[in-house]
């Protein structure tokens, strides 16, 4: 098994990744404490939103100054959009910053639960494919989307696992499951982990990935719970490689029956 | 002066000012941000050529923490 644990590589379009868990960037204290969480996790890639620059304070802490984008990979996301105009505007402009060609989709229908508007995504990861993006969809658990998705040529399906910034963990893992069995590009959860054991749960059913944001940077010490999150997708992940045991209803004694004192 | 609008805010500047000389007037590193003139990304090697006139509206925008 060694070896195939070794082999286990995590690859997105043609890029390899050498950690499976993505974290996002958000929700931190400060700027410093976004990068040790980053540290500790373990992570080669995080998502950032593009907003305005605020020019009536010069001296405003970038993000880019904490968080070197020559070590770690920036994946630009489209939070805060609901339509696919804003959604194209922000992906565009991000790629000016730094020519950067993957991203994170993302655009949301509802306010209150901040549910993907699966309307609107297939039509922008429609463009952005045809633009030249790598594109990383947010999306439903539904797997009719999620096929139409990889048809439209997406580089990664990115379903919730329970709204964005809930910590309810997966919920609903049959639609998980079909999604990730019917997809040829990586599956990575995006969305509604609430701690470690969800990942772990996630890497076991078969994902190929982990988006974590708010159930590190809300933990009660973001730094160490990056790190349970780096150990949590490791564990999963290699215990989906490992293939599990059968489940019994009854007993199955540890110890050899046989040759017992008395 | 020209009239222009960056990032939603009305500011004088002097006529044929630069998008180089609006980032270098707000301590911008040109490596770090993206710009729209008008709804249109301006490429980074025409922020020397690309003067301003009046009603132009520019936004400058960046990388912030996002999930």
């Amino acid at each position: 098994m060694e070896a195939n644990v070794k082999r286990d590589v995590f690859k997105i379009d043609k890029k390899i990744f050498k950690s499976r868990l993505i974290v996002g960037t958000g929700k931190y204290k400060n700027l410093i404490e976004t990068a040790k969480a980053i540290k500790s996790s373990g992570a080669d890639m995080v998502t950032v939103a593009v907003r305005r620059v605020n020019i009536s304070d010069k001296k405003k802490p970038l993000l880019m100054d904490y968080v070197n984008p020559k070590k770690i990979i920036y994946l630009p996301n489209t939070a805060g959009c609901f339509n696919s105009s804003d959604a194209l505007r922000t992906l565009r402009l991000a790629r000016e910053i730094g020519g950067w060609k993957m991203v994170k989709l993302e655009i949301l229908g509802d306010k209150k639960t901040l549910y993907p508007d699966m309307i609107e995504t297939l039509k922008t990861t429609k463009v952005l494919v045809k633009e030249g993006f790598k594109v990383l969809v947010y999306c439903t658990d539904d797997p009719l989307h999620a096929k139409k998705l990889e048809d439209l040529g997406a580089s990664a399906i990115m379903p919730l696992a329970a709204p964005i910034g809930s910590g309810l963990g997966i919920h609903n893992k049959l639609n998980i499951s079909l999604i990730i069995k019917q997809s040829k590009v990586p599956v990575i959860i995006d969305a509604g982990i609430g701690t470690a054991s969800d990942a772990t749960i996630a890497m076991e059913m078969g994902c190929d990935g982990v988006l974590i944001n708010s159930a590190i940077a809300l933990a009660k010490k973001p730094i160490q719970m990056a790190e349970a999150f780096k150990y949590a997708v490791i564990a999963g992940r290699k215990s989906f490689l490992s293939g599990r045991m059968k489940k019994n209803n009854f007993a199955s004694a540890s110890s050899p029956e046989k040759d017992l004192i008395s | 002066m020209a009239k222009i609008q960056i990032n939603g805010k009305k500011v004088a500047l002097k006529q044929n000012f630069s998008i180089l000389e609006v980032l270098k007037k707000y301590k911008l590193n040109r490596k770090k941000v993206a710009i729209e003139l008008n709804g249109k990304i301006i490429p980074q090697n025409k922020y020397d050529k690309k003067k301003l006139k009046n009603n132009d509206k520019i936004e400058i925008v960046q990388f912030i923490g996002g999930g």
